[in-house]
């Protein structure tokens, strides 16, 4: 069996994939029909989720600062706790992106995308025993909404002008159509909480399927199965445990001694090492963070879009991959989304290493002398050895850059956002419209390339209120070409989400939104012992 | 005071002259509170030069300037530096470390917890390695420039050598990955019975015994040399004592003052200075905490912090002075 068709196979295995699906991808593989039958028999009966067992995750990203309230979930540790006990109005699918139903059931555009209508889920009942009502949806979204509050959602939910209740109906008013409204929903911070959280936002009570027992930060978190859980389909451990380990090596100790079932985080350099482990699976998963070089489109001499250019041509992206990545990850092209976001602008040509057009760009641009580049290694793993490897390959094309190492502490203040070239990284975002939008619209806090266009601004506007899918993908298209011509953003990889976990974990789902099955490995797995 | 008659006492000097020990151990006892003061104001004042504040660290990429803004003015982070200082301080002396601004959990009881776990490890690696590295040191000097003396040199260098995460990997990988024997991750919680936290602590202990046992065994081992090779030694031997009782009568109690104080340094590290065995194991002690803080500038949890573990040097150090002085009659009298 090869790696594709153990990928179709685990999809199979997590219910993401029809039997005609399997059969069409596998025998296009080069799988025989008869075999690809009894896989998919395999699979699908592995599916079969067992009930039972303690589950023990080791997580990178934990710290004795972590805050029980969602508003303040910030670490992956606080991410994957705050999926165990509770439930946004909304999820993400895993396989595509889109938006479906969790607390609410179903929604309603107004003709514009400005006004949602979401109808709310009954008959669900908090950890505490209290019923979830619409007061509860409403004073959680106000919660996080305020102006005065600390909340790590309110970015994502700041164009919401006004929450009402409207009988069992939640309504949602915007200052402006969005179309992917349900999909900003998602958001992990936005945990529906008894009272949206006010009389006490630290009691981590919630709808989802385990409850928590324990809690210290930084150290460790468990849980029970919450009985009363409102789906069947999730939690089918009867306890989880998470123990925060930020050593890398303490992970792999530990996972390959059978001390944990999961870890995270797993470094591109020992993949290869941990892979002889006979226990051991590695779980990559595509995803949509990516790796930066950043240059800002107003400063000298980057406001110069030859040397932009010079600067694009001369990224070896494919040994960028191999080296940095050790092969987990796909290249870029210069703009930040790739085919995991829905309505993803197909058929843009790749970017690829081009030594003569940089330095024929280079010479266009009439710069001369050397480029500074600072960088270090909390930018992203590897990203000291990426700008020496990106030196190397600017060498060929003739053009000189000067590696500074800053210091991790304070990189995120001093350096990122502040100078004008640097190496950085992106999370992914729920929608190509907020990733836009955090990023490169004209107005964005955290427009760290300067790129300031008003012709871009005008077409993510009119996108984010188009309801018809054919036009939003067109007008994504342009968007996406005008950065990766123009843009300062170098682009060279988006890295896969590389976890591990012991035979003993059935049913993970590759999930395409974020890391660890985005954030909810400990509901979806099963143990088969 | 040498030209003066003998007999006469000067008022001031009375207490000092009648209680030569007392006077001194108080002496030495202000002294470290005087310390800790300006170890504090250090603290403060260092904090306040590292780059960034905590308003945009704990955010990171995820701030927004709305969201900054609204934790700057909830910590009063926009007040004078002093005004904050006088506050802290005045409200820690009354041991109220206030509140985690990160976590918003009390900072005097998180520490309660994490201080526990690493007294907890510490006093039981002192507990093996201090009665371990004297008995070592004595041997080796009974043995002295022969085969058990340069085992025990050579296996003790070795362990000093290498890096503690390094001896830490290598005891995980034999006994828990290879073996199977030992409990790994260390991680010890609330409810956790005795014994499990015995099992859980084995190997950092292991490895903490390693680490600070050749310091201590060498230091004993010269200290006691230097004395060996004193004329009292030399009638020692000559009035037929056997060798190992003229170490252990004669020779050990002239060499504590060095011992005393190496082991006090080592007590110290194996509390103060164990973040990365705490690391490597996944132990929930202060190093972890305290780093934790300092990456999302936690101030009250960092200040905390600092104050706790320069209390515990400069206690042990003290000490270590004390019992020093009680020890050898001529430090007394400072000439």
């Amino acid at each position: 069996m090869n790696d594709y068709t153990k990928y179709l196979a685990s999809r199979v295995t997590a219910g993401g994939l029809s039997r005609r699906e399997f059969m069409g991808r596998a025998m296009a593989a080069g799988v025989t029909l008869t075999l690809a039958d009894k896989l998919f028999t395999e699979s699908a009966m592995a599916a079969e989720p067992k009930r039972g067992g303690h589950l023990k995750l080791g997580l990178e990203g934990g710290a004795a600062t972590d805050s029980k309230d969602p508003a303040k979930f910030l670490s992956q540790v606080m991410f994957c706790v705050g999926r165990c006990w509770g439930d946004m109005l909304v999820e993400s699918h895993p396989l595509t992106g889109a938006a479906v139903p969790s607390l609410a059931e179903s929604w309603e555009p107004s003709k514009d995308a400005a006004t949602w209508t979401f109808k709310i889920r009954k008959g669900v009942k908090f950890h505490n025993g209290k019923e979830l009502t619409i007061d509860d949806v409403v004073a959680t979204l106000k919660r996080h909404t305020d102006a005065k509050s600390e909340s790590g959602a309110l970015g994502v939910v700041k164009s919401i002008k006004e929450i009402k209740a409207d009988g069992d109906n939640l309504v949602l008013t915007l200052t402006e159509g969005n179309a992917d409204m349900p999909l900003l929903l998602t958001d992990y911070h936005l945990v529906i909480q008894p009272n949206g959280g006010n009389d006490d936002p630290l009691a981590s009570i919630g709808t989802g399927p385990y409850k928590m027992v324990s809690f210290e930060p930084g150290v460790r978190a468990t849980f029970e199965r919450n009985k009363d859980d409102w789906r069947t389909d999730r939690g089918f451990v009867d306890s989880v445990e998470i123990i925060c380990m930020n050593d890398a090596t303490a992970r792999i100790a530990a996972l390959s001694s059978g001390q944990v079932h999961y870890i995270n985080r797993v470094d591109p350099k020992t993949v290869d090492l941990l892979k002889r482990a006979p226990t051991v699976e590695i779980l990559a998963t595509a995803g949509r963070g990516h790796y930066v070089f950043i240059m800002h489109c107003d400063k000298a001499p980057f406001d110069n879009n030859d040397l932009r250019l010079a600067l694009k041509y001369a990224m070896d992206r494919e040994t960028m991959v191999k080296k940095i990545l050790g092969g987990y990850g796909k290249v870029g092209n210069d703009f930040p989304i790739n085919n995991t976001y829905a309505l993803f602008p197909e058929g843009i040509e790749q970017r690829a290493y081009d030594p003569d057009k940089a330095s024929f760009h280079y010479k266009k641009s009439g710069h001369s002398g050397s480029v500074l580049l600072r960088t270090s290694e909390v930018a992203f793993p590897g990203a000291v050895d990426a700008a020496v490897l990106y030196q190397e390959s600017c060498k060929k094309a003739g053009i000189n850059i000067e590696v500074k190492r800053e210091p991790g502490d304070g990189y995120w203040t001093n350096v990122w956002n502040v100078q004008p070239f640097s190496t950085s990284y992106w999370g992914g975002r729920p929608t190509q419209d907020q990733m836009y939008s955090t990023a490169y619209i004209s107005t964005a806090d955290w427009n760290d390339t300067r790129f300031k266009r008003p012709d871009f601004d005008k077409l993510l506007l009119q996108a984010r209120s188009e309801l018809d899918e054919a036009k939003r993908k067109e007008l994504y298209r342009s968007m996406a070409m005008m950065v990766r011509d123009e843009g300062g953003v170098i682009l060279p990889m988006f890295n896969d989400f590389v976890n591990a976990s012991t035979k003993q974990v059935k049913g993970y789902v590759h999930d395409i939104g974020n890391d660890m099955s985005n954030g909810y490995v400990a509901t979806r797995v099963w143990l088969d012992a | 005071m040498s030209n003066l008659p003998p007999g006469t006492v000067l008022p001031g000097l009375r207490f000092k002259q009648r209680f030569p020990l007392l006077s001194l151990i108080f002496e030495r006892c202000l002294l470290s509170i005087v310390l800790l003061f300006a170890v504090s104001v250090l603290i403060f004042g260092g904090l306040e030069a590292l780059p960034g504040d905590f308003a945009t660290t704990y955010l990171g990429q995820s701030a927004t300037p709305q969201a900054v803004a609204n934790i700057r003015e909830e910590l009063g982070l926009n007040r004078p530096v002093v005004t904050r200082y006088v506050q802290w301080l005045g409200n820690a002396v009354r041991g109220d470390f206030g509140t985690s601004w990160a976590s918003k959990n009390s900072v005097g009881e998180q520490i309660g917890k994490r201080l526990g776990n690493s007294l907890f490890l510490a006093g039981f690696a002192a507990l093996i390695s201090v009665p371990l590295a004297v008995c070592l040191g004595m041997l080796a000097v009974h043995f002295r420039n022969r085969l058990p003396d340069k085992i025990i040199n050579v296996i003790s260098l070795a362990a000093i050598s290498l890096p503690e995460f390094f001896i830490g990997y290598l005891l995980i990988m034999f006994f828990s990955v290879k073996l199977g024997i030992a409990t790994f991750p260390a991680t010890v919680f609330d409810g956790m019975g005795f014994i499990d936290r015995l099992k859980a602590i084995a190997l950092p202990t292991a490895t903490l015994v390693l680490v600070v046992l050749a310091h201590m065994m060498r230091m004993t081992r010269a200290a006691i040399l230097s004395v060996m090779s004193s004329a009292y030694m030399e009638t020692a031997e000559l009035k037929g004592l056997s060798a190992f009782r003229a170490i252990v009568k004669h020779a050990a109690p002239n060499a504590l003052a060095p011992i005393i104080n190496v082991i006090a340094l080592n007590l110290a590290y194996l509390i103060v200075g164990v973040v990365v065995v705490e690391v490597v194991f996944v132990y929930p002690g202060m190093g972890q905490y305290m780093v934790d803080a300092v990456t999302v500038r936690d101030m009250p949890v960092v200040q905390a912090c600092g104050l706790i573990f320069a209390a515990v040097y400069i206690f042990l150090n003290m000490t270590a002075d004390i019992l020093a002085i009680v020890a050898n009659p001529r430090l007394r009298h400072p000439r």
